[in-house]
């Protein structure tokens, strides 16, 4: 192990500044848009649904996120910071198990990764995740 | 027709009467997303899945509408009820109106 | 042999911050991995002999890799990778060339559990150290009489590579570096440990002194290539191991030899010595 590396505490935290920094909303409006198209706008409740997203993803290009929502009619994922916020909407029909999805997304930064649920009665819930996306460096 | 879209799904070969089994599909697809640019700076027109549906002895199990940030090859693991014995279709239909299709049977007892 | 760095205190700076990193080997201990429930992998090793101390205990590059990642090459399914060992399937069962025949005409995909794990190795015949890609090179012109052979990093010679692998999983990698094999092997460890590039940066400087450690945004392994070719999530396809040493040494902003150069075939066998007591995980999945 090499141990006569010198760090410049100071760059050291530019850097890392520069990678881990604010995340993205690419657009608050497509947002605001997007989840509009599915609740009209109505109140959302945070409880009965979760979205399982890593806290850091290894590659935007794939990150593995699950989202269930016990009793849901419908599952809308979006995610905040891409060029579009739309990722996906899940429909679940009479032979559904249960009311859940794993799949694997495309991130282009670090953001938040939200999932809305709409219920048979009408009501809506929402859960959010921030998910920090690296964005290589040597790994070609 | 975007080249070698093979499909391929894993459901268990039995279940009980009643039980909710994990289905899993993935499909070989770019899944181009129409936001890169080729090597002349011209965009790379989009062209993905955008639905994939599941039934069970012609009942729906799951329809999805699948956006540009879905990753390549489509990955989807989901839950379905089983009360007989029966087959899976699965369907998917690309931007440029080409359908794939697969099917699994599952013995229910 | 170590070319000088002439450039002094600012390629050190650079360094630094490049190497800004967690902390020495951050490895998650007591993983395991055992794939589709069955194949017992060993990802964590004591050192093969001729490492000579440089290194006490090898890692595969799985363990490098977050949770989720490394969830995904646990089961065949759920691993990519394997679209393409499907196509190469295909493959193997296609005539091709003018002798009419397939690979399946002389060959069942078993017939490679032992391969991949052995390779690169000397062949007695040509007089030269053998890939996997050249062995196939070879059966199609000399055998098959395809007059265009697979390219040797087209689609579909990765794909038929990492069935090959595929099939030699859970074997323990054990390369020859000795006998005739011996001279193409130190030729790969000088390449190694040589620096390249306007960073001037050898293989080593990353993946023997500072695996564990970020480089940007990148977790370093040892660079074993044990899951080769491997699923990259970035480039969501397989990718082949003299492709990964091209993108390595590109990154050090160095022309790179071309993929199938005996330079790189001689690294290929000294980087995949490097990993012999480690099982063959290809086709892994890696970020």
């Amino acid at each position: 192990m090499d141990v006569s590396r010198r760090q410049f505490v100071g760059t050291g935290l530019v850097a890392a500044a520069a990678f881990f920094g604010l995340p993205r909303i690419a657009s608050a409006e497509a947002l605001e848009d997007a989840i509009n198209a599915f609740t009209s706008g109505a109140d959302t409740a945070s409880d009965g649904i979760t979205l399982i997203a890593p806290e850091i993803a290894e590659n935007g290009n794939t990150v593995p996120i699950e989202v269930d929502a016990p009793g849901a009619a419908a599952i809308m994922l979006l995610a905040a910071g891409n060029p579009s916020p739309d990722v996906a909407t899940f429909n679940f029909g009479p032979a559904a198990g249960r009311q859940s999805v794993s799949t694997r997304i495309r991130l282009a930064g670090e953001q938040e990764v939200i999932a809305f649920a709409r219920m048979p009665d009408g009501s809506f819930k929402q859960a959010r995740q921030n998910v920090r996306v690296t964005i290589g460096g040597c790994g070609g | 027709m975007a080249d070698n879209v093979t499909p391929r799904v894993r459901v268990p070969r039995d279940a009980s009467a009643g039980d909710s089994v994990s289905v899993r599909t993935l499909i070989s697809h770019p899944m181009e997303s129409g936001v890169r640019r080729d090597g002349d700076g011209n965009i790379i027109p989009r062209q993905i899945i955008n639905r994939f549906t599941c039934e069970f002895n012609g009942e729906n199990v799951i329809d999805v509408t699948l956006e540009p940030a879905i990753s390549t090859n489509p990955y989807f693991q989901f839950e379905a009820i089983v009360n007989e014995t029966g087959t899976f279709q699965f369907t998917w239909y690309d931007d440029d109106g080409s359908v794939y299709e697969e099917t699994a049977d599952i013995t229910v007892s | 042999m170590t070319k000088k760095t002439l450039l002094g205190g600012g390629a050190i700076g650079a360094l630094a911050i490049l190497f800004a990193g967690v902390g020495v080997a951050d490895i998650d201990e007591e993983e395991s991995l055992i794939v589709n429930g069955e194949i017992e992998m060993i990802t964590e090793a004591a050192a093969p002999d001729h490492l000579d101390g440089s290194l006490s205990t090898i890692y595969s590059g799985w363990r490098f890799r977050s949770d989720e990642t490394q969830a995904i090459q646990a089961d065949d399914f759920d691993n990519p990778a394997f679209i393409f060992v499907d196509q190469a399937i295909t493959e193997f069962n296609t005539v091709m060339g003018s002798e009419g025949n397939s690979c399946a005409s002389c060959h069942s995909p078993g017939d490679f559990e032992m391969t991949r794990s052995t390779y690169p190795q000397w062949d007695e015949e040509r007089g030269e150290v053998q890939t996997v890609e050249m062995q196939i090179i070879e059966c199609q012109t000399e055998r098959m009489g395809m007059e265009e052979p697979y390219a040797y990093d087209a689609q579909v010679m990765r794909n038929m590579s990492a069935l090959v692998s595929s099939e030699g999983r859970g074997q323990v990698v054990n390369v020859a570096i000795d006998g005739p094999a011996q001279s193409a092997w130190e030729e790969g460890r000088e390449i190694y440990y040589t620096r390249f590039g306007q960073l001037e940066l050898s293989c080593a400087n990353c993946h023997e002194q500072n695996y564990g450690n970020n480089i940007r945004a990148d977790h370093l392994s040892q660079g074993m290539i044990n899951g080769f070719p491997t699923y990259r999530l970035k480039q969501a396809n397989l990718v082949s191991v003299h492709n990964r040493f091209r993108g390595c040494i590109r990154d050090t902003r160095a022309e790179t030899f071309p993929v199938g150069s005996p330079e790189f075939v001689a690294l290929e066998l000294y980087v995949q010595s490097r990993a012999n007591g480690l099982t063959i995980e290809g086709p892994a999945v890696r970020n």
